[in-house]
């Protein structure tokens, strides 16, 4: 039991707490502008490799670059809204769905461009786990990961539902049409959505690279779990898709757990888990659980 | 370059152009007919390649078969696998927004990527399916292979162009055309919405799995690193959008089209400093990217837009 806490499910709430942050993006994005984007992923590899290159330049730790990542990342999502999103905003949807296919490979070009294809790390060396009460063994990374990461949803949770521009996005995650009427602006509501979504994307990337490395195809392959993060939390419901993150993440590391003397699934499906719970969602429970759009 | 080289540099072009051309008609049939996004076409690639390999490659103890079966067998039976993997998929998502058809496929690829790399039994891991034969191998050899070989590729584009232009032309195609541009009109007249998006999602998977194929024949050889499996999906889709999507001649004109850009561009980053040469296969990724966009925002029809085919009321009687 000592062994399942330290070694799966501390891992795995480190792992969902990461796909926690990607999910709110995304979930946030399908609500407020209807569309699945398929370069979240790609935004957090260049928050991880712009928090890279301040640990390079700087020689500051990972975490104090993350406001460095922040910025450039929520540039970088910005620009791409006004070159590639919004050019194609009278369309129909699934039109900026392959824009933003295409969003993802070039930031992802652009990357390999300027920084190569070797994996990379903010710091090299050992770090000692912390040890509790001589039983629980929690690396200082995941420590760190988790504890921000609820910090994070706490001031979530407050600006959604106690600000006036955190309102003004759930009425337009609601129903766009009626916060038109009311005379939102929808233009505003739109620029903040990017901001916060690509703000937590380039957390999630530092995140990634803190836990593990930095490497050109750390975003790309998180999609997955993201997307399914978001749907299983309900689109247009950023809690839900925090919840849907962290459940996603544990089942993942939980299912490589020998339970009954083997491991459920073979380690080399793990990410095969965020699929399954994925089709499971769009069968039984398209809304999610926590009731979000249905488009 | 002399004549022959060029000559036979135009073989190898083609080749791949009609490989993409297939895949593109395919694409055609599930975007340009369906209005349904495919972000997984490498997945049912891979599946149309693996299984017409294990069918067609001679015996061998490293993996499942093979069972040399000819290799029309291994292309129907390619055909028919990525099918049934599409059906399944559709099956699910048809009934929801595009965009989740679009997040499943993602999944669908990235499974058929696993199952690839792990099961070892069935198709020999990262070490890949050799001794793929190439049809009439036994006849011709050195560059006459080459031209049999570029014959049945566009033999087999023939194929797939007539399908969809039939499928097109006919009724289904019309209520096909109806569904996408007014889902509640289309089902208020009575269409079963779901039944033919599936349908054409299926017919589109079976000509993705058959293009796999011909391509594991083509290359006689087939690992999970012989392809990049989000540049086959990539380019497919600034293939279809550029040539015209719905339009069948505009599907193989765009592939054609992209296939040469992106040969030529290997062309020009190859002039770049040598410092650079390493880096000229994202350089080429980045301009595929960029070229997507352009023709999403200005050249959204393509070069052949497409065109409704003429009704003929009241002439049959």
């Amino acid at each position: 039991m000592i062994d399942f806490i330290n070694f799966y499910l501390i891992p795995g709430i480190t792992l969902g707490s990461i796909y926690a942050l990607g999910a709110v993006g995304v979930s946030m994005i399908f609500g407020i502008l209807r569309f699945a984007h398929f370069a979240h992923g790609d935004l957090m590899t260049v928050g991880a490799y712009a928090a890279l290159t301040a640990v390079w330049v700087l020689g500051i730790p990972a975490l104090a670059a993350i406001p460095v990542a922040i910025v450039v990342t929520c540039l970088v999502a910005l620009v791409a809204d006004k070159l590639f999103y919004k050019p194609l905003r009278d369309l129909p949807t699934i039109y900026t769905v392959i824009a933003s296919f295409g969003v993802a490979l070039i930031l992802r070009s652009i990357v390999q461009t300027v920084w190569g294809t070797d994996s990379q790390v903010y710091m090299t060396g050992f770090q000692k786990p912390m040890i509790f009460l001589d039983t629980f063994r929690v690396a200082t990374r995941h420590i760190q990961i988790i504890v921000a990461t609820a910090v994070l949803t706490v001031a979530l949770h407050y600006f959604l539902n106690h600000t006036r521009l955190g309102k003004s996005m759930r009425a337009v995650a609601d129903d766009p049409d009626l916060a038109a009427v009311a005379g939102l602006d929808t233009e505003r509501v739109i620029r903040w959505t990017w901001i916060i979504g690509a703000a937590l994307a380039a957390i999630a990337g530092v995140f990634v690279g803190l836990d593990t490395d930095v490497h050109t195809n750390l975003g790309w392959n998180l999609l997955l779990p993201m997307f399914a993060a978001a749907l299983l939390g309900g689109i247009g419901k950023p809690l839900g898709a925090i919840v849907g993150g962290l459940i996603i993440g544990i089942a993942e590391e939980a299912c490589t757990y020998p339970f009954f003397g083997d491991s459920l699934i073979a380690p080399s499906y793990k990410s095969a888990v965020a699929f399954v719970i994925m089709v499971l969602i769009l069968i039984f429970r398209p809304q999610g659980l926590f009731r979000g759009r249905l488009m | 370059m002399e004549l022959p080289g060029i000559a036979f540099y135009l073989v190898a072009f083609l080749t791949m152009g009609g490989i993409y051309a297939i895949l593109c008609l395919a694409l055609n049939m599930q975007w340009g007919f369906g209005g349904l996004f495919n972000a997984g076409i490498a997945g049912f690639y891979a599946v149309g390649a693996y299984t017409g390999a294990i069918l067609t490659s001679a015996r061998s103890t490293a993996h499942l078969g093979g069972f040399d079966l000819p290799i029309v067998v291994g292309l129907i039976c390619a055909g028919l696998a990525s099918g049934i993997v599409g059906w399944a998929i559709a099956r699910i998502c048809v009934r929801l927004k595009a965009d989740y058809l679009a997040m499943a496929s993602i999944g669908i690829a990235e499974i058929i990527r696993l199952a690839i790399i792990n099961e070892e039994w069935l198709t020999n891991g990262s070490l890949g399916i050799s001794r793929i034969p190439r049809p009439l191998e036994a006849f011709y050899s050195g560059r006459a292979a080459e031209v049999v070989f570029v014959v049945f590729v566009w033999l087999v584009v023939l194929v797939t162009f007539l399908v969809a232009r039939r499928l097109q032309q006919s009724p289904w195609g019309r209520v096909m055309r109806a569904i996408r541009d007014n889902e509640e009109a289309a089902a208020s007249i009575g269409k079963d919405v779901q039944r033919f998006r599936t349908e054409t999602f299926v017919v589109g998977s079976i000509f993705m799995g058959v293009a796999g194929a011909l391509s594991a024949h083509y290359f006689k050889f087939f690992s999970p690193d012989a392809t990049e499996p989000l540049l086959i999906t990539f380019l497919a889709w600034v293939m279809l959008i550029a040539g015209g999507s719905g339009n069948n001649i505009g599907a193989i004109a765009g592939a054609l089209a992209i296939w040469a850009i992106w040969s030529l561009t290997e062309v020009v980053t190859q002039q770049l400093p040598p410092d650079w040469a390493t880096r000229s296969s994202y350089i080429r990724m980045l301009l595929i990217g960029l070229l997507l966009q352009f023709v999403l925002q200005r050249f959204r029809s393509g070069l052949f837009p497409e065109k409704s085919p003429k009704l003929r009321i009241g002439r049959e009687n």
